[in-house]
């Protein structure tokens, strides 16, 4: 299984990063081999809009059956359920621990976003 | 001929002397009220016996539709668009977020199986209505949430046309695409300020949109508590024609609260209003009405 | 940290100079201007202005003239009438161009260029002892919401390195993308409007908005002497979408006055009922939003 969250930095033991859209990378746990790899998010960067919706693709594209992080939008979280991404959220916790809870079964996937669009 | 009514800075009484000229001036004229977001022109007239609202249509602006049955899934679509409203999900059919799109026609151009259709999305309305002997006043208004204002704006323009006398735009404040989209090819800009620092400060960023616009532009200060004021002194600097200051009034801001016009306030500025026009047309060389 | 944002719908209710009084009057406050198409607050503060960061968004089509063989199907494909002929060739012009990248496509000989577009800039500069974030939207450009965006983004982040308690955002007129950029995510608005029947048009309009997005939100009347029946109006609309009157202010020429002394009325007159009643409405604005350790919990 592969377990995708948002992340401010390479490293696990950072804090789920609050952005989704604008996070600066994806870490990617592989629950076979135990190691976590990178996915950079880099969006064209002169997008106005739309930033989640590219996460949401990347995402999508990386074979990840789980995306945890703060918070999803509705356009992201409308790509991930037609992607068959189901969209876990956390608070201020590391990355680490997020997919640790996520494999305990502990962490309920959203049925719907939890937040309405913007532009951040 | 054309006028534009505009204003760097909100609030200054760009839609009140909009309203007041086309109430001012006999003949046919028409007032289109482009400030789609929040269009005001309207509440001035909506309680008047002489007005009647003659159509009220939608706006619509082209989005994608993808036919299922003959996308292949190989996402050039969602590669051509610089706006992310298509996003491509391996196999399937695409995904289309329609609040996104620009209406380009990238995508059906782009895509290899002619798959995709481009269908109407309503994003606001026209209303089109009569007052006066000869006049229509035309609004253009946002769906609320939505996000495109130019093809609301270019909907309501198109409403002119050279039966008309004169056709006043009100256009939206700032001097953003939504203000180029209002006044562009206009034959005059006319500029509504007031003498206060955030009055003058906005005015000169508006001067340098009507430069680049290369539009013939005057100035009109509202508001205006004394002669020599921050804003004539500017003018006069800048060598910019100062066209008229109208007085603050107490009883203009009531009468403007309860969506009654200046001219309902002061009677007397119907006069000035006639020869501010009469001025802006003799400088741009036409006869006047 | 809370993130206040103050917003109109319709222009000229004054926005800037409550926000500029209520920085004045909080102890520890950062401000962010967003009304980057008109941005005034400076004028009120003063801020010595920091290095100003170019601001990019969307692309600009451009035609290389060696490589353009004139067949004009660039022209015929554009739907925003960008592209023109003239005694040169093709060229386009860059205000009306929405960089969609449909010129580039059409064009058979690869003479059309997609750039990144250069469309404003911002900084963030010293206020007394505070900070201010600021931006500017070059003429023409498209206002849709990014550089709102990214004044918050970057207000929030020297908030947080600064300490300061409140963000005040001054906000954008209208209610398109630029407002909504500016209000999502926020704590809470501050309505500003006005008892006259544009104000109130413009406040339901708004008043949908912030309710569809879920966003606290209080009332201000200004100039609420103007007309008490619309102003009792507009109480009864606040009242429909839960939203509460924060204060009221009468119209009074002490703002202009202020205004043309570069000072907030709580600077320029302190005693006066005016300046009395913007320093009862910021108490009710930090009483309102104060943060809440069951909120936080809550949401954490």
């Amino acid at each position: 299984m592969i377990i995708a969250a948002a992340a401010a930095g390479a490293d696990p033991e950072l804090i789920v990063d609050s952005r989704f859209g604008r996070a600066p990378l994806f870490l990617v746990y592989d629950t076979e081999n135990e190691r976590y790899s990178q996915i950079e998010n880099t969006q064209q960067l002169e997008s106005a809009q739309g930033a989640g919706i590219q996460s949401a693709q990347h995402i999508a594209e990386s074979g990840a059956s789980v995306l945890i992080c703060r918070h999803c939008g509705p356009k992201a979280f409308k790509v991930l359920k037609a992607a068959g991404v189901a969209v876990c959220t956390v608070g201020n916790i590391p990355v680490s621990k997020s997919v640790a809870a996520y494999i305990e079964g502990n962490l309920e996937p959203l049925e719907e976003a939890d937040v309405e669009g913007h532009w951040i | 001929m054309v006028i534009s009514i505009a204003s760097g800075k909100g609030g200054t009484g760009k839609t009140s002397l909009s309203v007041a000229l086309a109430q001012a001036l006999s003949g046919r004229v028409m007032l289109i009220d482009c400030d789609v977001e929040e269009p005001n022109c309207h509440l001035f007239f909506t309680d008047r016996p002489d007005y009647r609202v003659l159509e009220e249509r939608a706006v619509s602006h082209p989005v994608p539709e993808i036919v299922s049955d003959l996308c292949t899934g190989c996402g050039a679509c969602s590669n051509f668009c610089r706006f992310n409203a298509i996003v491509a999900l391996g196999s399937s059919t695409p995904l289309v977020f329609t609040e996104l799109c620009h209406g380009c026609g990238g995508c059906a151009f782009i895509c290899p199986e002619h798959a995709i259709m481009e269908i109407a999305e309503p994003i606001g309305t026209i209303i089109r209505g009569s007052f006066g002997e000869d006049k229509t006043l035309v609004t253009g208004k946002l769906t609320v949430g939505g996000v495109l204002t130019p093809p609301i704006i270019k909907e309501a323009r198109k409403s002119h046309n050279s039966s008309y006398d004169l056709t006043l735009i009100d256009a939206p404040p700032g001097t953003s695409c939504s203000f180029v989209t209002s006044v562009r090819k206009s034959d005059y800009l006319l500029f509504v300020t007031e003498p206060t620092p955030f009055g003058l400060h906005d005015l000169q960023l508006a001067v340098e949109a009507a430069k680049d616009l290369a539009l013939p532009f005057g100035v009109v200060v509202n508001k205006a508590a004394e002669t020599e004021n921050c804003i004539t002194k500017y003018c006069r600097e800048a060598d910019i024609p100062l066209l008229l200051q109208i007085r603050e009034q107490r009883v203009i801001a009531e009468f403007y609260s309860q969506g009654k016009s200046m001219i309902e306030a002061s009677p007397g500025l119907k006069e000035e209003l006639i020869e501010l026009v009469s001025t802006i047309m003799k400088s741009v060389n036409r006869e006047a009405v | 940290m809370r993130e206040i944002v103050m917003i109109s719908g319709k222009g000229g209710t004054g926005k800037t100079s409550l926000t500029a009084a209520f920085s004045k009057l909080a102890d520890s406050s950062m401000v962010a201007d967003c009304d980057v198409d008109a941005a005034d607050l400076h004028l009120l503060l003063k801020p010595i202005s920091g290095a100003a960061v170019p601001f990019f968004a969307g692309e600009v089509a451009s035609i290389d003239n060696e490589l353009c063989r004139q067949c004009g199907k660039c022209a015929e494909a554009c739907r925003f009438e960008a592209i023109t002929a003239d005694a040169e060739g093709f060229s386009i012009d860059p205000v009306l161009c929405e960089g969609c990248g449909v010129c580039s496509a059409v064009c058979p000989s690869e003479a059309v260029a997609m750039r990144s577009c250069e469309c404003g800039s911002w900084s963030v500069s010293e206020i007394d002892s505070s900070a201010m974030v600021h931006a500017r939207l070059y003429p023409g450009a498209e206002n849709s919401g990014k550089l709102v965006t990214v004044v918050r983004k970057e207000a929030k982040r020297v908030c947080e390195e600064r300490d300061a308690e409140w963000l005040l955002v001054d906000g954008p007129p209208g209610i398109g993308c630029p407002v909504i950029a500016s209000v999502t995510g926020s704590d809470g608005v501050v309505i500003i409007t006005e008892p006259t029947r544009s104000g109130k048009h413009d406040l339901t309009r708004i008043l949908k908005l912030v309710s569809h997005f879920r966003i606290p939100a209080l009332v201000v009347i200004n100039k609420a002497d103007i007309n008490k029946d619309v102003a009792g109006e507009i109480e009864e609309l606040a009242g429909a979408y839960q939203a509460e009157i924060a204060g009221k202010i009468i119209y009074s020429p002490l703002f202009f006055q202020a205004l043309s002394m570069g000072q907030t009325i709580v600077e320029f007159a302190p005693e006066t009922l005016p300046a009395q009643s913007v320093r009862a409405i910021w108490q009710e604005i930090e009483n309102y939003f104060q943060p809440s350790p069951y909120l936080d919990e809550a949401f954490s």
